[in-house]
């Protein structure tokens, strides 16, 4: 008998194939063809902001690890990288690069390393970083750059304009109309041809992305679509009430982050509910916030902010939605 | 039409039933065969032979030490050469009966014909007496004994007889074979089993991917009233007891309690085929039917094995083990035991072999917990795994035990589902260890 | 200006007298009286919380010392008979001194002694490895080298070694509070008198001798010589006994005396002499050469014979 030393565990003896390495990997390949997109509209000054900011998060990281909590380095597993992607899509294609370093930093050592790591942060780090910068430096974080502004490719002194939801936060204030602002076409909001921020320009490229997460089930729909969701409800109550006051609901939902943040920085693991249903309360609180933000905030986009006021709340709704044991009967 | 299941969780794990075209075949007798005493789940039985005895196929070498105990039945013919202690499943070392085989001599009033018999005129009462007789217990896994299962509780009633054809755990397909070439047989038998519970009502649930045995079955109803053939949808663990009375009859096995307190029997169709034999052929159970199978297995195959036969017996017969063999598990690859050695006998309980090549063992490196959830999802009984992994981890034993620990039926979901690699499993099994020692000492108090 | 500077100055030191006045009269009103002694006594107590005197914490002891009134029973492992006699002096009595202990392991299949047959590939437990089978090693009773002991230590006392697989018991930090022994799965670990010379059996194998020495080179094997040896010594009162096939020696031997002679009449080296190997040494060496000498009389004698 061939047999010689066999081998013992308990069960199960078998394994999904899914490891976190592999769930980071593909929604960092997930957020490759807003990347593009980004790269075709705001020219290589894009491509130079996410280099920058994914290269400072793995080293922020990687330093820390290795010579502030000398224990082995994770950053293998992909999810600084992750970060730092995600991080440069909320960031405007001209900000310079010491900014960029700074939120960097920001993200990985007080968002995530400070908590302990991978799995301990609750907030996601990529949206601490960009709240610091955009708090810090709120200049030069809402310069947005146009597309296909020849200046744009070169990153300096670049022909900037307002947002779409900025242009209309600005028109009301001013008391005009919706109907008499000129807003881009649907169409190109869609495919990303408007000024804005690295990732959240092209809806059409984070929504494949996002479908391809949900395809190879690394995401589930429950915060996405509660998300856009309530989004979209509220926006259309609102803009049944009063059109020339409220925006269309297409156009909350191309216009600004909300596609990136429901796909990707909402559905964040870490820092998410547990369970489906609270997954589903974490999304709809997310959509709540992030209109009423929109419509009667300070801020022109509120997606980070309603993430991260939910984030905060993950831990109650862990504690209060639970699936309920089988055969145990409530008292 | 969609598929009937359980309410929340479940996982579907590569299916890999590479034996479930092998039809059954007589895996022949051993030289030496080493009988478990202790082969159910209460209490241990008493031995009844000594060395130097002469038994024959079917006697009894060892009779009940409780109620909740079972006989044991020589599966060979021969010289008792000892009382040994032998490892077994459990990779400890405990008492076994071990026969030196000489010829094949069975007692003269089991009925070797393959020819069908309906004819029951037992009442209730002696069908279960009859089941206690020949030794079954539960051939699925769990080794329960059959007639306790059988008897009804005073002031309980029984509403449906529920037999488990699932078969969730990927590689196995003993029961598979069994429903396809005696599903004659185990419709009998259901019949005679719902006389002694009193109920009109049977339903056999089985996995949907073994469609020939729902087609095999659907075929014969005609004939058997108040059975009836379920397909329910490929999802582990769709075979544990608690999911199976769910998906069948939408209802929950309060915590702590057992099926018959909502009308359920389960009974797995192995020990099914087993009361078929027992009472129309006076046969007790001495043989049941093993699937040997794995990825590097040369012919993997369904055996019909007698009880006591070592598994390298086995593994002979389908080809020999692989250079390969990392590790051997008795049972499926979810909840099977890997095995120490493989001279280990074949129990009543024991449904597969699985050999698992050495990379397949392999256990990757924890990593920090990111929250997935996926534990959640998965887990079919409404638990937080990680949250219990959390308080294991730190020692709460009481906290896991408000949190519902001993719920967990250690089906293994959660940590198959686990991106980390935690050992989910693992920590809840010391939990569920940790907290009876406590319970144990409180109730001392 | 000068009038908004001073009516918040003013404010904010009105709220400030108001609220400190309120704190004085609940501190006063609401103190509790509590009896001094119970702080004295948690003061001179080790502070480590560990349990092995039986209450969850020190607090706990002193609590329960002062409220009865006298020490009776209670006795605190890890401060010694130091801080009894302390905490007697504050109860008014004197506390019976008793004799410290120290844990031991009774196991000695290491790696080298007791190769290990099988892969065990899980968690790092010893309770799920002894739920899950008799150990890599193949013998049911031995350690499994996995450290539960070495997790509950709340005194860093207790170490694996990882040359041999085996848990090492620092005699300096050792405070006997009884953690390991309940941690571990497989009751290894006892609890002896500390002695700077001890003497007892290393192993726990209740398995007949033939197959517990196919697992390990250094099993009890029950053959009771030890025992023998021991009770012709010191007599009966040893309290050593034999049972299912295993060993054991009564901490009342007195090791000093007769230890060395009970370490050398194991003929599997599984009764452990602490302190003493000097003597073991001694007459190992002088078996060893009487050994020598009655072969080379035999020889001799052979010789003879065969020149005759």
């Amino acid at each position: 008998m061939s047999v010689e030393q066999l081998t013992v565990s308990p069960s199960p003896h078998i394994k999904d194939s899914h490891t976190t390495k592999e769930i980071m990997w593909w929604v960092f390949a997930a957020l490759v063809p807003a990347l593009v997109v980004s790269v075709y509209f705001f020219g290589w000054s894009a491509l130079r902001v996410s280099l920058l900011s994914i290269f400072f998060c793995v080293i922020f990281e990687f330093l820390i690890q290795r010579f502030m909590l000398k224990v082995s380095t994770t950053i293998c597993d992909g999810s600084a990288a992750v970060t730092g992607l995600l991080l440069a899509f909320n960031l405007p294609s001209t900000l310079p690069t010491w900014m960029i370093i700074v939120g960097a930093f920001v993200a990985i050592a007080i968002g995530k390393m400070s908590f302990g790591g991978l799995g301990k942060n609750p907030f996601n780090p990529a949206l601490v970083g960009r709240v610091f910068l955009l708090i810090s430096f709120p200049v030069d974080m809402t310069s947005w750059a146009l597309p296909f502004s020849s200046e744009a490719f070169f990153g300096v002194d670049a022909k900037t304009g307002a947002t779409v939801l900025g242009m209309v936060k600005e028109g009301i204030m001013q008391g005009k109309l919706i109907s008499a602002m000129a807003l881009p076409s649907l169409k190109s909001m869609f495919a990303g041809n408007m000024p804005g921020s690295l990732g959240e320009v092209s809806a059409l490229a984070l929504f494949i992305g996002g479908i391809a997460l949900l395809f190879k089930r690394i995401i589930s729909w429950h915060i996405p679509v509660a998300f856009l969701g309530t989004l979209i409800f509220m926006a259309l109550s609102f803009n049944l009430y009063n059109g020339e006051r409220f925006l269309a609901p297409l156009i909350h939902l191309l216009a600004g982050g909300a596609m990136l943040g429901a796909f990707f920085m909402a559905t964040d693991m870490v820092t998410s509910p547990m369970t489906r249903w609270g997954q589903i309360i974490f999304g709809i609180g997310c959509g709540v916030l992030t209109y009423l933000i929109r419509t009667f905030g300070a801020y022109p986009e509120g997606v980070s902010f309603a993430i991260l006021i939910m984030n905060a709340l993950v831990p109650l709704i862990d504690k209060m939605i639970r699936p309920r044991p089988f055969g145990v009967v409530k008292k | 039409m969609k598929l009937k299941t359980f309410r929340i969780g479940g996982i579907h794990p590569a299916e890999n039933k590479l034996s479930r075209a092998a039809s059954i075949e007589d895996a022949g007798i051993p030289t030496k065969v080493m009988i478990p005493i202790h082969q159910n789940l209460g209490a241990p039985s008493k031995v009844l032979v000594k060395k130097g005895d002469q038994v024959k196929v079917g006697q009894v070498i060892a009779e009940p030490g409780g109620f909740v105990s079972a006989y044991v039945h020589s599966s060979v013919s021969g010289t008792v050469s000892g009382i040994e202690d032998v490892t077994d499943v459990s990779g400890y070392r405990r008492p076994c009966v071990v026969i030196d085989v000489e010829g094949d001599e069975w007692l003269e009033e089991i009925d070797r014909t393959p020819e069908l018999k309906r004819e029951c005129k037992l009442e209730a009462k002696e069908i279960v007496e009859k089941i206690r007789q020949a030794g079954i217990v539960g051939m699925g896994g769990a080794a329960f004994p059959a007639h306790v299962k059988l008897s009804i509780p005073e002031g309980k009633k029984a509403e449906m007889l529920i037999l488990n054809g699932v078969e969730c755990e990927p590689y196995l397909t003993a029961d598979h074979r069994l429903m396809l070439e005696h599903a004659e047989e185990i419709l009998i038998a259901t019949q005679v089993l719902m006389k002694a519970i009193g109920v009109d009502k049977a339903q056999i649930g089985i996995e949907n991917n073994k469609p020939d045995a729902i087609e095999k079955f659907k075929t014969l109803l005609s004939n058997y009233a108040g059975i009836e053939v379920v397909p329910l949808k490929i999802q582990y663990p769709q075979g544990g007891e608690k999911q199976l009375i769910q998906s069948l009859m939408d209802k929950e096995v309060p915590f702590g309690g057992l099926p018959i307190d909502i009308g359920a029997v389960v009974m797995n169709v192995g020990s099914v085929f087993a009361v078929y034999e027992a009472i129309f052929k006076n046969k007790p159970v001495f043989e049941r039917i093993v699937t040997v199978t794995g990825k590097s297995v040369a012919k993997p195959c369904n055996l019909k094995v007698r009880l006591g036969t070592p598994i390298s017996y086995l593994i002979e017969k389908a080809g020999g083990a692989p250079e390969d063999t990392g590790k051997v598990i008795s049972g499926g690859p979810m909840m099977g035991k890997a095995l120490t050695l493989i001279d280990i006998p074949v129990v009543k309980a024991t449904s597969g072999v699985l050999l698992m090549r050495q990379e397949e063992c392999e256990r990757h490196e924890e990593s920090a917990c990111i929250r997935c959830g996926r534990c959640v999802t998965a887990c079919s009984l409404g638990s937080v795994p990680y949250l219990w992994s959390r308080e294991i981890d730190q020692g709460e034993w009481e906290k896991a035990e408000a949190d519902h620990v001993m719920l967990c039926c250690e089906c293994g979901a959660c940590q198959y589902a686990c991106p980390a690699n935690i050992p989910l499993l693992d920590k809840i099994r010391v939990a569920k260890n940790k907290i009876n020692q406590i319970k144990r000492a409180r109730s001392q108090k | 200006m000068d009038q908004v500077l001073l009516n918040s100055i003013l404010t904010l030191s009105g709220i400030a007298i108001l609220a400190s006045s309120i704190l004085f009269i609940a501190a006063k009103k609401f103190q509790v009286e509590e009896d001094p002694r119970i702080q004295d006594i948690d003061e001179v107590l080790p502070g480590a919380n560990c349990g092995a005197c039986g209450f969850p914490g020190c607090r706990n002891f002193a609590d329960a010392v002062v409220k009865r009134g006298h020490v009776g029973n209670a006795f605190c492992p890890v401060g010694g008979n130091e801080t009894m006699k302390k905490v007697g002096a504050i109860m008014g009595e004197t506390v019976a001194e008793q004799d410290p202990l120290i844990a031991v392991v009774r196991c000695q299949g290491s790696r080298e002694k007791a190769p290990k047959k099988i892969n065990y590939l899980a968690a790092r437990s010893c309770a799920l490895s002894h739920m899950t089978f008799s150990g890599e090693k193949g013998c049911p009773n031995s350690c499994l080298g996995l450290g539960d002991c070495v997790f509950v230590c709340l005194f860093d006392a207790i170490k694996v070694n990882e040359q041999t697989g085996l848990p090492e018991v620092d005699k300096e930090k050792c405070t006997a509070c009884g953690a390991c022994v309940t941690a571990c799965p497989r009751r290894i670990i006892e609890l002896r008198p500390k002695k700077d010379k001890m003497v007892y059996i290393a192993c726990m194998n209740r398995e007949k001798g033939a197959f517990a020495k196919k697992n390990c080179q250094v099993a009890c094997i029950g053959c009771s010589k030890c025992v023998k040896v021991a009770t012709e010594l010191q007599g009966e009162a040893a309290g050593s006994q034999v049972e299912s096939f295993l060993a054991y020696l009564s901490p009342a031997i007195d090791a000093e005396k007769f230890g060395a002679k009970i370490v050398t009449a194991c003929p599997t080296k599984s009764v452990v002499g602490i302190g003493l190997e000097n003597e073991v040494a001694q007459i190992r060496e002088e078996e060893k050469k009487a050994r020598l000498e009655k072969a080379k009389a035999m020889k001799e004698s052979d010789a003879l014979k065969g020149k005759e």
